[in-house]
């Protein structure tokens, strides 16, 4: 699992108001070599939950010197790019698990595949 | 996977669906795979410069995926209980021979309609605005292709059917177009020579001249008081293209 889907993926749990972001408990952390598309990194940065990415790659070990905010100008700054390209794609959670903030139900990730499959009475 | 004839059909389903999604051109966009198997069409989509979430209810299926080393991120999921991503996430979404799974009841506690909504609500919220859903479907038949429209339009998607090659029992496919709030506006179609296209809309309105059109306009015209022809077992027959 990467980052970036990491950024998108919410609990559907039925009845849970909140359930986003969840929170990363990796057990194994790959880095991979992805190739380098600066106008995909910055069309994707208005959608993501900034806070959200930070607070997940620092867990996992992995915020080296991104900001607390985008910085201003993003589009034309390729440095800033590659580090955002990094984290939301080089980075990948292979065992672990996906916690929910509001109920603590669990998510786990296999293999690098969260399963998202709800029981009877959570659909 | 292994069937080159069922790779080629494949490859040329994921084509015609990303040509429907009507996505902008030469940019990179995000983009949701459901039930993405062992990454066929997701291939294609990294193919086309994008990239992409690929969900699917098969472990087996997705275990190929991986070994095939596919490009898009895997999620395990049953798209009958909704797809798990916060709103405006994708740029738009295919589907490949698997809609039609959700309108079966695989367990007893499964409603099809129910299922159906659920995944078309998820889905609809998951889209950004603007953005279009594009599954190929094997319908058994008419009523279940009713029943996964009229789930689709409550959900809040406008948009239509795409057959290609209507009158070959063999080569026909279906392609249900829906639409994340735009309204009404035809996919734009490539109109290859080969291919023989028929366009049935449900946002409320009949596509121009076909035969509902034709009989709604007589009908119109009659009400005006207008002379108008007795509709005979010619109306609105498909005439040859030098018409």
């Amino acid at each position: 699992m990467k980052l970036l889907t990491h950024n998108m993926l919410t609990s559907h749990v039925k009845g849970v108001i909140n359930g986003y972001p969840l929170l990363i408990k990796a057990t194994e952390v790959k880095v991979n070599e992805v190739e380098f598309n600066p106008q995909f990194v910055s069309r994707m940065i208005p959608k993501l939950e900034w806070s959200a990415l930070i607070q997940a790659a620092e867990g996992l070990g992995h915020l080296q010197d991104l900001p607390g905010t985008p910085i201003e100008n993003y589009e034309n700054d390729a440095e800033f790019l590659r580090k955002v390209h990094r984290v939301l794609l080089e980075v990948e959670v292979i065992e672990g698990s996906l916690q929910c903030p509001e109920s603590g139900r669990e998510f786990p990730i296999s293999k690098g595949v969260p399963n998202m499959l709800l029981n009877e009475d959570e659909s | 996977s292994q069937n080159s004839r069922i790779i080629e059909i494949q490859t040329q389903m994921s084509e015609r669906a990303v040509e429907l999604l009507n996505l902008p051109e030469d940019k990179p966009c995000y983009l949701l795979d459901v039930g993405c198997g062992s990454g066929l069409s997701g291939d294609y989509l990294s193919e086309e410069g994008h990239y992409w979430v690929g969900l699917d209810i098969s472990t087996a299926m997705l275990d190929v995926a991986m070994d095939r080393e596919v490009e898009g991120d895997l999620v395990l999921g049953d798209m009958g209980q909704g797809v798990p991503f916060r709103s405006g996430t994708f740029d738009g979404c295919i589907s490949i021979s698997a809609l039609q799974w959700l309108c079966n009841a695989d367990k007893k506690s499964h409603i099809p309609p129910k299922r159906l909504y659920t995944f078309f609500s998820s889905l609809y919220s998951s889209l950004q605005r603007g953005a279009r859903a594009v599954f190929q479907i094997y319908p058994e038949d008419s009523k279940q292709l009713e029943l996964i429209t009229s789930q689709a339009m409550k959900a809040g998607f406008t948009g239509g059917m795409v057959v290609d090659y209507p009158n070959s029992t063999k080569a026909k496919k279906l392609f249900l177009c829906l639409f994340a709030g735009e309204s009404g506006v035809l996919p734009k179609v490539c109109v290859k020579k080969r291919m023989n296209m028929v366009q049935r809309f449900f946002s409320g309105k009949s596509v121009k001249k076909s035969k509902d059109w034709i009989m709604e306009k007589k009908e119109r015209r009659r009400r005006q008081g207008k002379d108008v022809r007795a509709d005979t077992k010619y109306t609105g027959r498909h005439r040859k293209p030098r018409f």
